[in-house]
């Protein structure tokens, strides 16, 4: 192997990419847009929920709890309404995702110690979205039944949930999926950065010029893969940094760790780049057989939705995605304040997968010829 | 045949061989949809089932049995008991549970001298969705639970509010019935962009635009000749994707059909509108498929309010969503399959994609000319 060879290669690809103004700025720039939209558009976690009161009781009671979901950030009482015909406009309509009923003898019913019913129609078109809510008005009821049972000194339920949550104390989505966004977006960067470096050698002909050059296949391996890690590796660096001081998210693990799993992940990417390169005949077969390949490794790596939930024979498939792993590590890395030991089982297996697709590659530059 | 339209007919004809002998177009259409849908509609799921929680129980007694029997039983929950909470809080940290449930040893002895006993819980927060699910989870078992013993007991559980919720649309709360029909529309936005992405770049790459300049085709013709054959490709992966979900996902349909295909078939318009517009401008292969990679899949995955509330966006972002067509794409979807024929709605919603098509064809038409450069 020669390191001139391969330097020279590398350069002159570095060239091909950064010499044309355009290319320049696509490859940057978006991923940096990206971030930022997609960081504080991405949660699961709702605020002002707009929600619909229809209130037949005339009660003290009645207005106190409706002044406690009033005051909570996640709800906006938007409509009052005073008939059940109102209702399933509003829901139909997407006006409301929520309305809230209560019935004439509200207030009666709780001052005698009836149980009170807070009757609740939900639109369940986006069914994680209601459940969510319904989770945020259960906990606004719990609170006021404490609070009520300890005001007219009746004894409440007797157990107790203390929940503590780790990692993430306060369970902000966004601590979830910035991390989660740098690997989707690395993802997209390096993939596209290889999957055209060799089809667009062998659309315009100068692949077969240079295999005849001196240089080994090997060396044209490890000269196309550099630019698409080098690229990879500047591109993490600055979204960590953006995802460190401007979302936040912790940084509580080794970073040499989270390097090792970045430039694993990387040569992983770069292999299935170049496989995928090497695979096509044209820039458009590249382009198809990359979005192929991001779009679901993107969708089943866990980055929005668990892989627990998933089927077992979907789940086997997870286990041929590199960003599968890499998620794992970054999330690791900044809230689970994960080290080397915790996560040599995600690093591994990318390992093997850059292995065996830049073999692939390497072996169809010489082999697809026609 | 006047003349205009066999120069059309011709056209249509040279794409639609180009498409027939070049393999990838075709799978674009049919086979992408096929595989993506049937991944995601299986894989995309935000439905918790057997979350592994562990149970350390310190004193074994009747009260800690019962209680760890309701989570043994529940089908949300896969326990797996723990001696000590060392052990179990090693195993979260390990990521082998979720979750932990503790009871401490003096648990049955406050219980029934009536002091209030508390149950620790600990979740791993790191997915704070599905934290909020288990959590929601182990809420309702314990809730179950504490009905049952005061029952047990020969008293009633007062709880002064109880909620009484309805859910409609989706009474089950089954996430699949909202996934699906969003995820057409994002496989959608891709196939649109991505066919026509390609085909002008195509041809000012490979230098045939020169050969096209010569002919007495005009822009209009050129460019309409171009877009009917994908059209129809797109259309015919779509009804595939409707069938699947239909027949394969159970997803119901409270909307006539003709209407679903009418919002589809602008929809689709409007995608090949972006991707002819990214060939025009960019007028290089490389470029064209990243641009349209880069406008289409994340931001109609993200940004369209198939998976996350538009709503609880900030402003500002909810004003650039607006400029994403997938969003107008995914509220029909959402409501058509699962509310019904809306009216509000569905004539909102394809009004704007109405707006985005003629803003789009006026950009086609200006950004296109027969001249070199």
């Amino acid at each position: 192997m020669n390191l001139l060879h391969i330097l020279s290669l590398a350069r002159k690809e570095f060239l091909a990419l950064m010499r044309d103004k355009r290319s320049r700025i696509i490859i940057i720039v978006p991923p940096i847009i990206q971030l930022f939209i997609f960081g504080f558009a991405a949660t699961y976690d709702l605020n002002d929920v707009p929600v619909a009161v229809y209130n037949e009781d005339s009660g003290g009671a009645s207005r106190e709890l409706l002044a406690r979901i009033e005051g909570s950030p996640h709800f906006s009482i938007l409509h009052r309404i005073d008939s059940d015909a109102e209702i399933a406009p509003l829901i139909d309509e997407r006006k409301v995702l929520l309305v809230i009923r209560l019935g004439q003898r509200f207030s009666a019913d709780l001052q005698r110690g009836d149980p009170a019913p807070l009757q609740l129609v939900i639109d369940g078109r986006n069914s994680n979205t209601a459940m969510t809510a319904l989770n945020y008005l259960r906990g606004v009821v719990l609170d006021f039944n404490r609070e009520w049972q300890r005001e007219h000194g009746l004894t409440g339920p007797p157990v107790k949930l203390e929940m503590r949550a780790w990692y993430n104390e306060n369970l902000q989505s966004r601590w979830f999926i910035v991390p989660g966004i740098i690997g989707s977006l690395i993802l997209v960067v390096t993939l596209l950065v290889t999957a055209l470096s060799v089809a667009r050698e062998r659309e315009q002909g100068t692949f077969d010029q240079l295999l005849v050059t001196p240089l080994r296949p090997v060396e044209i391996l490890i000269g196309k893969a550099i630019p698409g890690i080098v690229i990879g590796l500047l591109e993490a660096t600055l979204i960590i940094v953006l995802m460190v001081w401007f979302f936040e998210v912790p940084l509580r693990g080794s970073i040499p760790a989270l390097y090792l799993g970045i430039l694993l992940f990387l040569i992983a990417t770069v292999g299935v780049g170049l496989m995928i390169s090497s695979i096509a005949v044209t820039q458009q077969q590249a382009i198809l057989g990359a979005f192929l390949f991001i779009v679901p490794a993107v969708i089943l790596s866990g980055f929005t939705t668990p892989i627990a939930n998933m089927p077992e024979v979907v789940q086997w498939l997870t286990y041929l995605d590199p960003l599968r792993y890499f998620l794992v590590i970054v999330r690791g890395v900044t809230l689970e304040g994960d080290g080397f030991a915790l996560l040599f089982h995600q690093f591994w297996p990318m390992a093997i997968i850059g292995a065996a697709t830049l073999a692939m590659a390497g072996w169809l530059f010489r082999h697809r010829m026609y | 045949m006047s003349a205009r339209l066999r120069r059309l007919w011709g056209m249509i004809r040279k794409e639609s061989l180009q498409i027939l002998r070049d393999p990838s177009s075709i799978s674009i259409a049919f086979i992408m949809p096929v595989i993506l849908l049937l991944l995601f509609g299986y894989g995309v799921s935000l439905d918790a089932k057997n979350i592994p929680l562990g149970i350390v129980v310190e004193q074994p007694d009747t009260a800690t049995q019962s209680l760890a029997g309701a989570f043994d039983r529940s089908e949300f929950f896969r326990p797996q008991r723990f001696g000590a909470i060392q052990e179990a809080q090693q195993a979260l940290a390990e990521r082998r549970i979720d979750g932990i449930l503790w009871l401490r040893n003096d648990f049955s002895s406050r219980l029934l001298s009536g002091n209030e006993a508390p149950i620790g819980v600990f979740v791993n927060g790191v997915d704070s969705n599905q934290a909020n699910i288990t959590k929601g989870y182990i809420q309702g078992t314990w809730l179950a639970w504490l009905q049952h013993f005061a029952a047990a007991q020969g008293r009633d559980l007062d709880l002064p509010v109880a909620m009484e919720q309805r859910v409609w649309f989706n009474p089950a709360l089954n996430s699949r019935l909202f996934l699906v029909p969003g995820l057409i529309a994002i496989i959608m936005t891709m196939i649109g962009s991505l066919l026509t992405a390609m085909v002008v770049a195509r041809e000012w790459e490979r230098g045939t635009m020169e050969a096209l300049m010569v002919t007495p085709l005009h822009m209009g013709e050129m460019l309409a000749g171009k877009l009917i054959p994908y059209f129809a490709l797109g259309m015919g992966g779509m009804l595939l994707s409707v069938a699947m979900a239909l027949v394969l996902f159970g997803v119901p349909l409270l909307s006539p059909f003709w209407l679903l295909m009418l919002c589809s078939a602008l929809f689709m318009l409007v995608s090949l509108a972006i991707g002819l517009l990214i060939s025009i401008v960019t007028r290089n292969q490389f470029l064209a498929g990243q641009v349209a990679l880069v406008v289409s899949f994340l931001p109609s995955f993200l940004l369209s309010g198939f998976l996350f509330d538009l709503h609880s966006m900030p402003e500002w972002v909810q004003t650039i969503t607006y400029l994403v067509p997938a969003r107008y794409f995914v509220a029909i979807l959402q409501t058509l399959f699962l509310a019904g024929p809306v009216w509000p709605v569905v004539l909102a919603n394809a009004g704007a994609m109405l707006l985005m098509l003629a803003v789009l064809s006026a950009l086609v038409v200006k950004k296109s000319y027969k001249r070199l450069d």
